[in-house]
C-alpha cells in the first residue's frame, strides 16, 4: 500500500481521537514518565564512539581514525568512551548513563532512508509500515486529557516516530509558536482530500498545544552555546511552560561520516554530550530528571573498517546511550566481535525494539504490543 | 472537388477541433506545471484544446535563463582548504562562500519570478530535487551553478543523456563522493545512490551490485583549477565487474547504460512525475503505459509530458487540489500571481529556508520529501505569517515582535516589503471579481465566499487552508 493512502487513514485516526474517545484504546495509567529521544542522523559511527581500545582488530581496521588506546576514557577493561565527550564523565560514574553495544535488527539494511524508517515505525527489515512506532503507541493508549501534545519535535523538519497520526509539534521557539499560534485557523471539515485533512490536523493540533504552552518558564540551567545546545533549549523551555507532554524528539547530525570522520563527528559528540548534560541539569531543576528516560538513535551504526577517504560507510549494529535518573548505568549489550562480521558488518546482539519496549514499560506501563508489533522483552537498563 | 477524408484524419480533426480546456481546466494545467498563474495566462490558455494547450506549454520551454548569472561563476576553483595559509584566509573563504550562496540562490529567484517559461524553472526544480547536491557539502557555488545550467539545459530534454551528464558533473562528483572513488580504494556513495534514488528505486539492486557497481565508476575526477570532469585511466579499476548477474569491463558510461535498460528505471522516473504533477497515489496501470512510451522514445521528456499532461488522469475532478504546494510554490507563485517583485531576495530566500527549502541546498540525497512533509506546526504558522504580514490580514504585535528569532523577523520582513504598495482593490477588478478571484487563486471551490473590503475578501482567500493545496 502506499504511503499517502496510510497516511490519510492516520489522519483520520487522528481526528478521531481529538474528537473522541477510541472504544478500545485505555488511557495510560498513573502519570506518564517522560520519553526523550535524541536521534544522531546519519548514523553515528559507535566503534568511536565506544571504542574497543583492547582488540587489536579495531586498530587494523582503522589505521587513520581509530581513537588512541591512551587517549580514550576508560568505562572498562575493554571499552572507552570517544574523549570528545569527557562532559559525560559525571553521569556515567553516578550511574545514571547506560551504553546499550550491537543495537540493530535481523537483516539490515544500509541504505539511510530504509533504515530510519524501519527505526521510525519499529518495522521488521522487510515490512514497509507507514505510521510511526509512537502514533500507534498513543493510539492504542492514549496520554491522559490535559497533555498539551503527544510529541514535540525539535532540531528536525520531519515526524519521525512521530509520524502518521500523533499530535505533534515541530518547534523552533516557545514563544513565536505561541505568538504566532492565533493565525490557526478552527476550521472543521469533513473531506477525504488527504493532504487538506493534514493541514486541518496541524492547526487543531498549533490550537491545543498553544493553550497549553502559552506560559513562560523560566529556568537557570545555562544551555550551550552551539545548534544542539539551542535545540535542548528549545525543549525544556517547552517542558518548563507545560509538564504535560509525552515525548520529545531532538536531532542532531549529520553523522554521515564518508570523509574525515574524526573532526566532524568529534565535534558533534562534544555537542552531545554537552547536550546530555544540560538536559541533566534542566530536567534536575524541573524536577524531572528522576522520571525521564533519555534514547538515542540513529538508522544504523558504520562499517568496522574505515575507507580510503579517512571516514566511513554504512553500517549495521551500533552503541547508543540510556541517561536518566532511574537509569542502572554501565556498559550493556553485545561488545563488537570482529571475528564474526558479516560481509565485513557487525552482527547484532540487542534488538532496536527491546529498547522501545523498556519506553514503553518505564514511560507508560505498557508492554509496546500495539507500538512494535509484537511482543520485545525490554531491555533491563530501568527500572 | 470535395473528398471524404481518411477516418483517422478525421479523427485526430476531431481531437484537434476538442472544446477548449476553459479556465478551470486551464488553471490546473498552469499551476500544476508552473507556479501560480495570472488571469490574464489563464484566459490564454482556456481558449486551447488539451493537446493544443500541452504543445503550447512544451513548444514555449527554454534551455537557458533569461537572468543574467553572477560574475564569479566562470572563476577557476580556489585552492583547497587544507592549502589555506592561516585562519585569516579561512575566515576569509568562508565568508566569500556564504556571499556567493546568497547570490547564487537570489540568481534563481529572480529566473523564478521572471521566467517566460515556468515549467522550464519548474523541471529544473524537480531535477534538483532529482539529482540532488547541496551546497553545505560541495562548497564551491561555482559549481553548483553550473550543475543548475546541466539541470535547466536538459529540464525538458533527453533524460538518458542528463544521467550521464549527471554522474559526471562536477558538484555531483563532489557531492556523492565520486572523486574519492579510485580503483582499488572505492567510495560506494554515488553506486549506491544513482540506483536506489536515481534510477532504478530501492530493492531492485543487491549489495554485490553496488561494490561491483562502485568499481566500474572508479576513474571520474575534478580537475583544478578549471573544475571540469575528467577521466582518469591511471585511477579506474579495469578488472571485470560482475552486475545484476551479467559480467563485464564496465566504465562509467557501461554501467549507466545498464541502468538506462531495466525497465524499473523509466517506471522510477514516471513515478515521481505522477506525484510531482498528477496524485500523490500513482496508478500503476498508467505508469507502466508511460514507462513503455518514454523507453520507446528513447527518454525524450516532452512526448512523455505531451501523453501525461493531456491525460484524464491529469485532469481528474479527485485529484483536484490534492497536492501541497513547495515553499517556492507557495511564495513565488503568490508574487507572479499578484505581480510583487521583492526590492531584496535575502528575506524570502531565509523564510523558504525556514519553510523547509533551501535552494542549492536539500537536506540530504533524497531531496526534498514534498507533499504533506511540508506542512507541520512551525512551517504552516511561519506559511500563515507571511502571507498573513502581505495581505495585511492580522496587526502584528510589533512590541513583542523585538525578542523574535532572526527568522521569524524575516518573515515579516518579506511581508513588510512586499505588500507595501500592493494594490488589491486594483488587483480584483481586473481578475473579475470575487468568484472568479477564488477560482483563480484556490484549486476547489471553498465552503463559502469571501465578504468585506478587497483587501478583507483576498485575505479571506489566501488564510484559507485550500491556498496552500494546488
Amino acid at each position: 500500500m502506499n504511503r499517502r493512502a496510510f497516511l490519510q487513514i492516520g489522519s483520520l485516526a487522528a481526528l478521531g481521537h481529538l474528537n473522541s474517545t477510541v472504544a478500545w484504546a485505555t488511557v495510560v495509567p498513573g502519570n506518564p514518565r517522560l520519553l526523550i529521544l535524541v536521534e544522531l542522523k546519519g548514523g553515528n559511527d559507535g566503534l568511536n564512539t565506544i571504542a574497543p581500545y583492547a582488540d587489536s582488530a579495531y586498530y587494523d581496521l582503522r589505521p587513520k581514525i581509530a581513537i588512541a588506546r591512551d587517549q580514550v576514557l576508560q568505562l572498562d577493561e575493554r571499552s572507552g568512551l570517544n574523549p570528545a565527550m569527557q562532559a559525560l564523565m559525571p553521569i556515567w560514574q553516578a550511574k545514571q548513563l547506560a551504553i546499550v553495544q550491537g543495537v540493530g535488527y535481523p537483516q539490515p539494511n544500509l541504505s539511510h532512508f530504509r533504515s530510519i524508517e524501519i527505526w521510525d515505525t519499529a518495522s521488521n527489515s522487510d515490512t514497509v509500515l507507514q505510521t510511526g512506532w509512537l502514533s500507534r503507541q498513543f493510539a492504542a493508549k492514549p496520554l491522559p486529557a490535559g497533555f498539551v501534545t503527544d510529541g514535540i519535535a525539535v532540531g528536525s523538519q520531519d515526524l519521525g516516530p512521530l509520524d502518521g497520526g500523533a499530535r505533534a509539534l515541530v518547534l523552533q521557539s516557545q514563544d513565536a509558536f505561541v505568538r504566532q499560534a492565533k493565525l490557526a485557523d478552527d476550521k472543521a471539515g469533513a473531506t477525504k482530500n488527504a493532504a487538506l485533512l493534514h493541514l486541518l490536523k496541524v492547526e487543531d493540533d498549533i490550537r491545543i498545544a498553544a493553550r497549553g504552552l502559552a506560559a513562560t518558564g523560566n529556568l537557570n540551567t545555562t544551555f550551550p552555546d552551539h545548534g544542539f545546545g539551542k535545540t535542548v533549549k528549545t525543549a525544556m523551555e517547552a517542558l518548563a511552560a507545560n509538564r504535560n507532554i509525552g515525548v520529545f524528539r531532538l536531532t542532531l547530525g549529520s553523522f554521515d561520516t564518508h570523509i574525515n570522520q574524526r573532526n566532524q563527528q568529534d565535534r558533534l559528540l562534544g555537542e552531545l554530550a554537552d547536550g546530555f548534560v544540560a538536559l541533566q541539569m534542566a530536567l534536575t531543576e524541573l524536577g524531572r530528571w528522576n522520571d525521564t528516560l533519555v534514547l538515542s538513535y540513529a538508522e544504523f551504526g558504520r562499517r568496522p573498517q574505515e575507507n580510503r577517504s579517512a571516514g566511513t560507510d554504512h553500517g549495521t549494529a551500533n552503541a547508543h546511550f540510556v541517561l536518566g535518573g532511574a537509569v542502572r548505568g554501565g556498559l550493556y549489550g553485545k561488545r563488537p566481535d570482529f571475528n564474526a562480521l558479516d560481509g565485513g558488518n557487525l552482527r547484532f546482539g540487542v534488538d532496536f525494539r527491546q529498547l522501545y519496549a523498556s519506553a514503553c514499560r518505564y514511560c507508560w506501563q505498557s508492554d509496546g504490543m500495539a507500538a512494535l508489533g509484537g511482543r520485545f522483552e525490554p531491555f533491563p537498563v530501568v527500572a | 472537388m470535395i473528398r471524404l477524408l481518411p477516418l483517422f484524419l478525421v479523427g485526430s480533426l476531431l481531437a484537434a477541433t476538442a472544446a477548449p480546456i476553459g479556465e478551470i481546466d486551464a488553471r490546473h494545467l498552469l499551476s500544476r506545471t508552473g507556479f501560480a498563474a495570472t488571469m490574464d495566462e489563464v484566459t490564454q490558455y482556456a481558449r486551447l484544446d488539451r493537446q493544443a494547450a500541452v504543445a503550447r506549454l512544451l513548444s514555449e520551454v527554454r534551455t537557458k535563463a533569461i537572468t543574467p548569472p553572477p560574475a564569479w561563476v566562470d572563476e577557476p576553483l580556489p585552492e583547497r582548504r587544507a592549502q589555506m595559509s592561516g585562519d585569516e584566509e579561512k575566515a576569509a573563504f568562508r565568508a566569500r562562500l556564504r556571499e556567493r550562496g546568497i547570490a547564487l540562490r537570489a540568481w534563481w529567484y529572480d529566473e523564478l519570478l521572471a521566467t517566460p517559461s515556468p515549467l522550464t524553472e519548474h523541471m529544473t526544480l524537480f531535477w534538483h530535487n532529482h539529482f540532488v547536491s547541496a551546497i553545505q557539502k560541495v562548497r564551491m557555488p561555482q559549481l553548483m551553478y553550473r550543475q543548475n545550467v546541466l539541470l535547466r539545459q536538459e529540464a525538458l530534454g533527453n533524460f538518458g543523456r542528463l544521467l550521464h551528464a549527471v554522474a559526471k558533473d562536477p558538484a555531483m562528483l563532489v557531492y556523492l563522493d565520486g572523486v574519492q572513488n579510485r580503483r582499488g580504494e572505492p567510495n560506494e556513495n554515488f553506486a549506491r545512490e544513482v540506483m536506489e534514488l536515481f534510477t532504478l528505486g530501492e530493492g531492485h539492486y543487491s549489495e554485490q551490485d553496488i561494490r561491483e557497481a562502485a568499481r566500474a565508476l572508479t576513474g571520474m575526477s575534478l580537475e583544478r583549477p578549471s573544475g571540469e570532469y575528467r577521466f582518469r585511466p591511471a585511477l579506474h579499476d579495469f578488472g571485470e565487474k560482475t552486475i545484476f548477474g551479467q559480467r563485464g569491463n564496465y566504465d562509467p558510461d557501461a554501467f549507466l547504460d545498464l541502468l538506462l535498460n531495466k525497465p524499473e528505471t523509466a517506471e522510477f522516473v514516471i513515478t515521481k512525475l505522477w506525484k510531482e504533477f498528477i496524485s500523490p497515489q500513482p496508478d500503476v496501470v498508467e505508469v507502466k503505459r508511460w514507462a513503455k512510451l518514454f523507453r520507446d522514445q528513447r527518454y525524450e521528456i516532452k512526448p512523455l509530458l505531451q501523453a501525461m499532461l493531456s491525460s484524464d488522469a491529469f485532469y481528474a475532478a479527485q485529484y483536484r487540489g490534492v497536492l501541497v504546494k513547495s515553499p517556492v510554490e507557495l511564495t513565488v507563485g503568490t508574487f507572479r500571481q499578484f505581480g510583487i517583485t521583492p526590492p531584496d531576495m535575502r528575506p524570502l530566500l531565509a523564510v523558504n529556508r525556514n519553510l523547509g527549502q533551501d535552494l542549492f541546498n536539500p537536506p540530504n540525497v533524497k531531496g526534498w520529501p514534498g507533499y504533506t512533509d511540508w506542512i507541520n506546526s512551525q512551517t504552516l504558522l511561519t506559511r500563515k505569517q507571511m502571507l498573513a504580514r502581505v495581505f495585511r490580514v492580522a496587526d502584528i504585535d510589533m512590541p513583542a515582535m523585538a525578542q523574535a528569532s532572526k527568522v521569524e523577523k524575516a518573515s515579516l520582513r518579506v511581508g513588510n516589503k512586499v505588500g507595501y504598495g500592493l494594490y488589491l482593490d486594483r488587483w480584483l477588478g481586473d481578475t473579475g471579481g470575487i468568484s472568479r478571484a477564488s477560482s483563480l487563486l484556490l484549486p476547489l471551490v471553498p465552503e463559502r465566499l469571501p465578504e468585506g473590503t478587497p483587501l478583507e475578501m483576498i485575505g479571506q482567500l489566501v488564510m484559507n487552508p485550500l491556498y496552500q493545496l494546488k
